[in-house]
């Protein structure tokens, strides 16, 4: 079986821990406004090389010395459009002994097709689910999509005990909202699974590839965001966790 | 004599460093290795902000004055030419200047006096007309040596740009005496000990035996002007060092007699820190020394070192992008029987960056293993985060060549100190070499001064038809690469003789065994565009474009090929055969002085200059678009990311680059890791939960 593979990248620091070989499945059913990877969207084709499993471990293989501590991230595109492909890598991976982490937005998720979630879930190590927003009708406004299954699929890793990382990118206007932000905290407090939280800053270094591609650029005018606002958006969020947290406990001893 | 040695020497493990002269056994016997972390460090003194803020502002005043704050156009630049200099006095607790004054650049016309007008003139200085009178009909010069014996094609391809940057008009440097031998044994005995080797030699005079006597007698001359200069001072440096401050002081009086001789591409200082080590240790556990006053000491030591400028032509410093002195120093390491080399002193020489701010000079240079000290290499991640400042070189590789104590020379030549030394080798263009395979040894260029093609390179049979075959353009390569291994080595033959004869470095091989190893270093340029344009020739489908005269200036690619950078065999393999095969070619050759044979892949700023002389190449790259530096892919080519661009460099075999391979990789930081106020990694419910139940 061969997969749609956007591109590789031997060097990744920042999509998981250590330092990982990064695939980018081509293909993704969103059209987050903040995509930075608008290169990745056609499903089935595109601007993708067809791969099989053996082609991407040969080549994690020739530049594994440099990955101690890291491992193979798949994302994307999203990876879960070729959810299939991605078992057969992640079950090879793991054959090798191979860390394997899957960046997803959950999007695809569906309590019918849990059997085979099931059996992606048996080989994957760790998932870095991107939470796009926490509200229905922003995570709509966003993405042109319903936030539903991937909370659902936050449930499920939750009762799998998969080891979480939840990500987050915060735009002003967007998702820079200290309501939502507090949202999203108390949702998060109920992922005994959850690891670590990546709040990203949104920034403007896709909107290149959208005049590449001669579409509009849909944030025209947003600006990025600071360091200072991100740190400010991980703080609201730690404290919406901790907030629910406190009810729970109270909610116990009284 | 021999009370000396012993007060000098109190305290130190005996061994057959007392005997002979062997500062490597000194080291070993007596260092102490540090697995600690940088926590002991103390920071600036008052004197040493002071003198610092005294410097930079000098600093100032140069940049301001058009590059050069004063030039000496009187006194030729010796041993010991010029009186005493101060930044400071009363502050300097290392003293000692090039010249009288703090930045004032030495007169140094032995390499070449038109080298040393035109940098004075250039900055609006006039040699003396005496001196200039006097190296043009009684003193000749290493510059007029060679070009009395370069041959018509060897001009012709010096002008032409595809043999570069050749050390035909200044000193070659690259030769790291070893100034630590002055601070173990004080010159006395090493003027002994090169008595003693000149006595050695004896018997039949051969050339090569008058010619090592005559030597022998210049280093014994160096090392009594090194002696005298010292003494000006108010330092008798004839016995040893007998404390730290007095090894530091020692050692700088040695460097700096080296770069007062010498004028050269790369003035690097060894592998110092260790040494001085022992000497700080000692006086620490005496409790005759603390740690603020050891640490002032290695800072104004290095800012002397940050101090060390040269009289350079505009021209010079465009090749090498700026007006680098390449006082490296190797920091670091491993010793061969397991322990590190990594003392408090390595710490103290790096945390210089901290007490002194950034700098590019000297040029630390850290000798990585896997099995350094945690905690040093955490300070290495930490200051090369905070300061850019420093550079990393493989020990693994290096140690099993040269043992544990060697040091790099200029950016990455290594070589054991004191026992190896180099001719260095400038480059060779193997990009052009490729064009002057495809047009028959015909420059692609126009000569401005002829107004056509020059026939550079032998009148083989150049390529016919409009696309270009694989085969065919690879055996014609090979051809042109036989003649421009065979050129290049004997052009680099006359200047290491001439070299030798005019401007011989007595000081720095006074610091050297008498039997020294001599690497005769060559250089490749344009790696990566001829692996690159090989692999367009053999994957895609490259058209020639002639010009009127029917030479091809320029090429269309169609389709895509392999590019070398990421990790892809079909064309790292191109890149491995050009490398083993062009250095076989360099070996077959005779080299000067028995010379052992290496070659570099380092253009680090030159490639830049290289890139200017050379026409439209088949892997696309325009004409005048620099060549990548060292080793590295292409710029934009690498698109698999740094692992597999770095897969791709280290496929090239070091023992057929034994000059030393780089790769110059700049990277944001954020692209390295998460930042850790943003990214919260060490989240868990469950403990968030069980503290606020404590609450």
């Amino acid at each position: 079986m061969k997969g749609h593979i956007h591109s590789t990248e031997s060097f990744g620091t920042v999509d998981g821990p250590g330092i990982r070989f990064v695939i980018f499945y081509q293909g993704c059913p969103m059209r987050c406004l903040y995509c930075h990877n608008p290169d990745t969207w056609t499903i089935g084709g595109g601007d993708g090389n067809l791969r099989t499993v053996q082609s991407i471990l040969d080549e994690y293989d020739g530049v594994k010395e440099f990955l101690q501590g890291g491992g193979i991230t798949a994302t994307g595109g999203e990876p879960l459009v070729q959810m299939e492909f991605l078992t057969e890598l992640f079950e090879a991976a793991k054959k090798k002994k191979i860390h394997t982490c899957l960046d997803t937005s959950g999007i695809l998720y569906r309590s019918e097709k849990r059997a085979e979630f099931d059996r992606l879930m048996a080989v994957t190590d760790l998932v870095m689910l991107d939470i796009k927003h926490i509200d229905e009708q922003e995570h709509i406004k966003l993405t042109k999509h319903s936030n539903q299954h991937i909370l659902e699929f936050a449930m499920y890793l939750k009762e799998k005990k998969i080891p979480v990382w939840i990500r987050h990118v915060v735009v002003p206007g967007y998702t820079l909202n200290e309501k939502y932000l507090h949202q999203l905290g108390r949702f998060l407090a109920d992922l005994d699974n959850l690891k670590a939280l990546d709040v990203l800053p949104y920034h403007t270094m896709g909107e290149v590839k959208y005049e590449n591609l001669g579409i509009d650029y849909p944030l025209k005018g947003v600006p990025p965001a600071t360091k200072e606002q991100a740190i400010e958006a991980k703080n609201i969020i730690l404290e919406g966790i901790k907030e629910r947290l406190r009810e729970e406990i109270h909610k116990d001893t009284d | 004599m021999a009370d000396t040695m012993a007060n000098a020497w109190e305290g130190f493990v005996g061994g057959a460093w007392e005997k002979s002269i062997d500062v490597r056994d000194f080291i070993q016997k007596n260092y102490t290795p540090y697995e600690g972390d940088e926590s002991f460090l103390a920071g600036p003194t008052e004197a040493t902000k002071t003198l610092w803020n005294e410097v930079m502002e000098l600093f100032k005043q140069e940049r301001e004055n058009g590059g050069v704050l004063d030039m000496d156009t009187k006194i030729v630049s010796t041993v010991d030419s010029h009186d005493a200099g101060y930044i400071h006095k009363d502050l300097e607790q290392i003293v000692g200047l090039q010249t009288d004054k703090p930045l004032k650049r030495s007169l140094q016309p032995f390499g070449g006096i038109r080298m040393a007008e035109e940098a004075c003139k250039s900055y609006g200085y006039e040699v003396d007309p005496e001196i200039s009178y006097i190296f043009k009909h009684y003193r000749k010069t290493h510059n007029e040596g060679v070009f009395d014996v370069y041959t018509p094609e060897m001009r012709s391809a010096r002008h032409n740009a595809i043999i570069t940057g050749l050390p035909d008009a200044y000193g070659r440097g690259r030769i790291i005496g070893d100034y630590r031998r002055v601070a173990l044994y004080g010159v006395d005995r090493l003027i002994a000990d090169k008595e003693y080797q000149k006595s050695t030699v004896c018997g039949t005079m051969t050339e090569e035996k008058i010619r090592l006597r005559e030597e022998l007698a210049d280093q014994i001359k160096a090392l009594k002007a090194l002696k005298n200069m010292a003494s000006k001072y108010g330092y008798d440096i004839s016995k040893p060092a007998a404390n730290a401050k007095e090894a530091i002081q020692w050692t700088y009086f040695a460097y700096l007699a080296a770069v007062k001789d010498q004028n050269g591409a790369a003035m690097s200082l060894g592998r110092t820190s260790t040494f001085l080590d022992i000497y700080i240790q000692r006086d620490l556990e005496n409790g005759i020394l603390t740690e603020e006053q050891a640490q002032e000491y290695i800072d104004h030591f290095i800012m002397k070192l940050r101090m060390v400028k040269f009289a350079r032509t505009p021209e010079y410093n465009a090749l090498f992008s700026g007006d680098p002195q390449w006082v490296t120093e190797s920091i670091g390491g491993m010793g061969i029987d397991g322990r590190t080399l990594v003392t408090k002193t390595s710490f103290r020489y790096l945390h210089t960056l901290e007490n002194l701010g950034t700098a590019p000079e000297p040029n630390l240079t850290v000798l990585w293993s896997k099995r350094l000290p945690t905690a040093f290499k955490h300070y290495c991640a930490k200051l090369s985060i905070n300061t850019s400042s420093f550079q990393y070189e493989n020990d693994d590789l290096m140690r099993v060549t040269h043992g544990d104590d060697y040091a790099i020379a200029c950016c990455v030549s290594s070589m054991r100190v004191g026992k190896e030394m180099q001719f260095f080798g400038a480059r060779a263009n193997l990009a052009k070499c490729l064009l002057y395979a495809i047009n028959g040894g015909v420059d692609e260029r126009i000569d401005a001064k002829t107004g056509k093609h020059n026939q550079v390179g032998p009148k083989y049979r150049k390529v016919e038809g409009d696309y270009l075959d694989y085969d065919d353009v690879m055996e014609k390569y090979i051809d042109m690469m036989e003649w421009l291994a065979k050129l290049y080595v004997d052009t680099l033959n006359c200047i290491h003789y001439m070299h030798d004869k005019y401007c011989y470095e007595a000081l720095q091989m006074a610091l050297h065994d008498r039997d020294v190893k001599r690497y005769f270093a060559t250089g490749i340029a344009g790696m990566s565009v001829v692996a690159d344009s090989l692999s367009a020739i053999k994957y895609a489908k490259v058209k020639c474009i002639r010009d009127e005269y029917g030479v091809v200036v320029d090429f269309e690619v169609e389709g895509d090929f392999p590019k070398y950078g990421n990790n892809d065999d079909r064309v790292d393999s191109i890149a491995v055969e050009i490398l083993n095969k062009f250095m076989d070619m360099i070996r077959s050759n005779y080299c000067y002085r028995n010379g052992v044979p290496t070659t570099s892949i380092l253009t680090i700023t030159s490639n830049v200059v290289y890139g200017k002389k050379t026409g439209n190449t088949p892997d696309g790259r325009k004409k005048g678009q620099p060549l990548a530096p060292g080793a590295n892919p292409m710029h934009g080519r690498d698109t698999h990311g740094a692992a597999a661009s770095m897969a791709s460099v280290a496929k090239l075999p070091w023992k057929n680059a034994q000059d030393g391979i780089s790769n110059t990789f700049t990277i944001i930081p954020d692209a390295l890791g998460k930042d850790s106020s943003v990214f919260a990694g060490d989240i868990d419910i469950a403990s968030i939960r069980e503290a606020m139940e404590k609450e």
